[in-house]
């Protein structure tokens, strides 16, 4: 991830308004959550590499983590951009399990075990995903309810539709060339899930970083009435964030396929509370206007490591909830009081050694 | 020679209320024209109505001494007019250049452009120009907005709003909020900003800055114009008497219209 920085690169040093201090580039860098979170991994890393060497600090496990992070992964690029917007999306985890009944359906009735087959199921994911996160996006934008109630109502009935229409029981025959694509497949030594994921990391991190788009998803969330006054076509634009976030809980939906070879339509009732937890645990703020694709990629590993971390070690894995619980509020809070403080003018510096005891 | 903008015979209500009620203006090029009135003259009413954020009852804007129909900011904007409202409507979260040029970001040159991709250096060059000319006080074009403070808030607001205005600028109450020294760097500002060849409509309830820099004073009350006056030769009490209708001479309330 090349891109960390929403505000870019300060790198022309003649600027006559901006008298450029030295530290003020590296002091941005330092005032931004995303570093101090990983930070927080970092030692995470560190404290069981001590605890358990070799074990955890193998090639194995690490593509372990990245393969179960992977389907979370693809679910924050698009809640990265919703919750930048200063809404949630509570459905992904119901819209990803429609997408899959829906594609695994479409697949089973499209017939084979190739790759023509799996295609289809791609685009019926994807039509299936986009088509959710767009109702959300317009009756979010248009009809202008409340984005925790549109997408909570969405939750359930994406959920009671993929319920009606397997009868609660899941599919599970899927084309053989997606669970092979998880299992056989790696791309540049990467096992193939965690490499589609990090395309779409990727992807995602250039377009809110980089373009214009991007920039209408953080003006939107930092000030909506400023947005539209100059001229942004504000409710669009939440169409299409909201169905972006749609679409990678479509693409989601054939990841989570291929890594399982079943729908998983009682498995995915907390997904979207994860997704949201990393989001925010990488500083991207629920109060809309700021936030990283970096920083969520960050946030996805300090759940995933802390679990995989536990059962080497040999903790019971509960005590992974606490411990990511834990974090969530102490980043909420370093977020809130810098804005506060942002407010008066005023250092965080008391702030951060909080964040440094929750190590 | 006809007036820049002109608006005749503007009405607007809102229920029973009659916000604008047969009210004019009008401003010629590079001309400062100060907007006064009490609270609910219908002063933010009529800059509404004059840049297509608000629809009339009746009533016809002039430009150039053409009849024209205003309905939307951005058609406002193509003419070359901008506001600068009370609360800024700034980006907190975003720097100046692209608080600047949010809306109307450049394109990179050829595909990357069509893909939405930006040329923040040219941005950001045309940024620093803007704010050299103005001769303002913000210091970083690559902090956030909201860190800095009311008066250089106001500045990048008043610098977004004359880069892309080349004919007029309306400021709303832009002193409201400011002290002492910041107050003098708008008031010199929108005295650059003449000297550019804008015009410039000011929105204040301050009197002695009205007078300091403005032209000419057309003043509200109910809802229309009540007296245009000149600047020069025109004291605090004269535009205060004007406001308040204790100096009512030429006014003929319209009672029974509503």
């Amino acid at each position: 991830m090349s891109v960390i920085t929403p505000t870019g690169q300060a790198t022309d040093p003649e600027a006559a308004v901006d008298k450029p201090k030295a530290d003020s580039y590296l002091k941005r860098i330092a005032n931004l959550q995303q570093v101090w979170i990983l930070g927080v991994l970092l030692v995470i890393i560190v404290a069981f590499s001590v605890a358990a060497g070799d074990k955890f600090l193998s090639v194995s496990n690490f593509s372990l983590i990245a393969q179960n992070v992977a389907v979370w992964a693809v679910l924050g690029v698009g809640m990265t951009f919703v919750i930048i917007t200063s809404g949630i999306d509570l459905s992904i985890g119901s819209v990803l399990v429609f997408s899959s009944v829906i594609a695994a359906k479409v697949m089973q009735s499209a017939g084979g075990d190739g790759w023509s087959t799996a295609l289809i199921g791609v685009a019926a994911a994807l039509v299936a995903g986009i088509a959710w996160g767009s109702l959300n996006g317009f009756l979010i934008a248009k009809a202008k309810i409340p984005p925790l109630i549109v997408t909570l109502g969405a939750l359930s009935v994406a959920l009671g539709l993929a319920q009606v229409v397997t009868g609660g029981i899941d599919i599970r025959s899927v084309p053989e060339v997606l669970t092979d694509f998880n299992i056989y497949i790696k791309i540049l030594g990467i096992p193939a899930l965690p490499f589609v994921a990090l395309i779409v990391l990727v992807i995602g991190g250039v377009v809110l970083h980089k373009t214009k788009f991007g920039r209408y998803t953080y003006a939107i969330g930092s000030n909506e009435l400023g947005a539209r006054r100059v001229g942004i076509k504000v409710d669009r634009h939440l169409v299409f964030v909201y169905g972006l976030s749609g679409a990678m809980a479509g693409l989601g939906a054939m990841l989570s396929l291929a890594q399982f070879g079943t729908t998983t339509i009682a498995g995915q009732s907390l997904t979207n509370l994860n997704v949201i937890a990393a989001v925010v645990i990488g500083g991207t703020s629920v109060f809309g206007g700021e936030g990283s694709i970096f920083g969520t990629v960050i946030g996805l590993f300090i759940p995933a490591v802390l679990q995989a971390g536990f059962v080497i070690v040999g903790v019971e894995s509960f005590w992974q909830g606490v411990a990511v619980g834990s974090v969530l509020v102490a980043a909420v809070y370093v977020d809130q009081s810098r804005r506060a403080a942002a407010l008066r003018g005023a250092a965080r510096k008391p702030l951060l050694s909080v964040l440094g005891l929750k190590k | 020679m006809a007036p820049l903008l002109e608006a005749r015979g503007l009405s607007r209500s809102f229920g029973h209320v009659r916000a604008l009620d047969n009210a004019s203006f009008d401003i010629d090029a590079g001309e400062v024209v100060a907007l006064i009135g009490d609270n609910g003259a219908g002063k933010s009413t009529m800059v509404k109505a004059l840049t297509g954020n608000l629809d009339v009852d009746s009533g016809e804007l002039l430009y150039d001494g053409r009849p024209i129909a205003i309905t939307s900011p951005q058609q406002a904007s193509a003419l070359g007019m901008e506001v600068v409202y009370q609360d800024l409507a700034l980006a907190p979260h975003l720097n100046p250049v692209q608080n600047m040029f949010l809306g109307r970001e450049i394109p990179r040159r050829g595909l990357l452009g069509k893909l939405g991709f930006m040329d923040d250096k040219t941005m950001r060059a045309r940024a620093e120009q803007g704010f050299r000319e103005l001769g303002g006080t913000v210091r970083s074009l690559t902090a956030q907005v909201g860190a800095m403070s009311g008066g250089q808030r106001q500045q990048i607001a008043i610098v977004r709003a004359i880069s892309w205005a080349d004919k007029v600028v309306f400021l709303d109450e832009p002193t409201a909020a400011l002290g002492v020294v910041q107050t003098r760097n708008v008031l010199d500002t929108i005295k650059r900003v003449r000297d550019k060849g804008i015009a410039v409509v000011l929105i204040s309830h301050s009197m002695p800055h009205v007078l300091e820099v403005a032209d000419r004073v057309q003043v509200m009350r109910l809802g229309t114009r009540v007296a245009t006056l000149k600047s020069a030769g025109t004291s605090v009490e004269e535009l205060v008497g004007a406001m308040t209708g204790a100096l009512d001479s030429t006014i003929t309330r319209k009672e029974g219209v509503s």
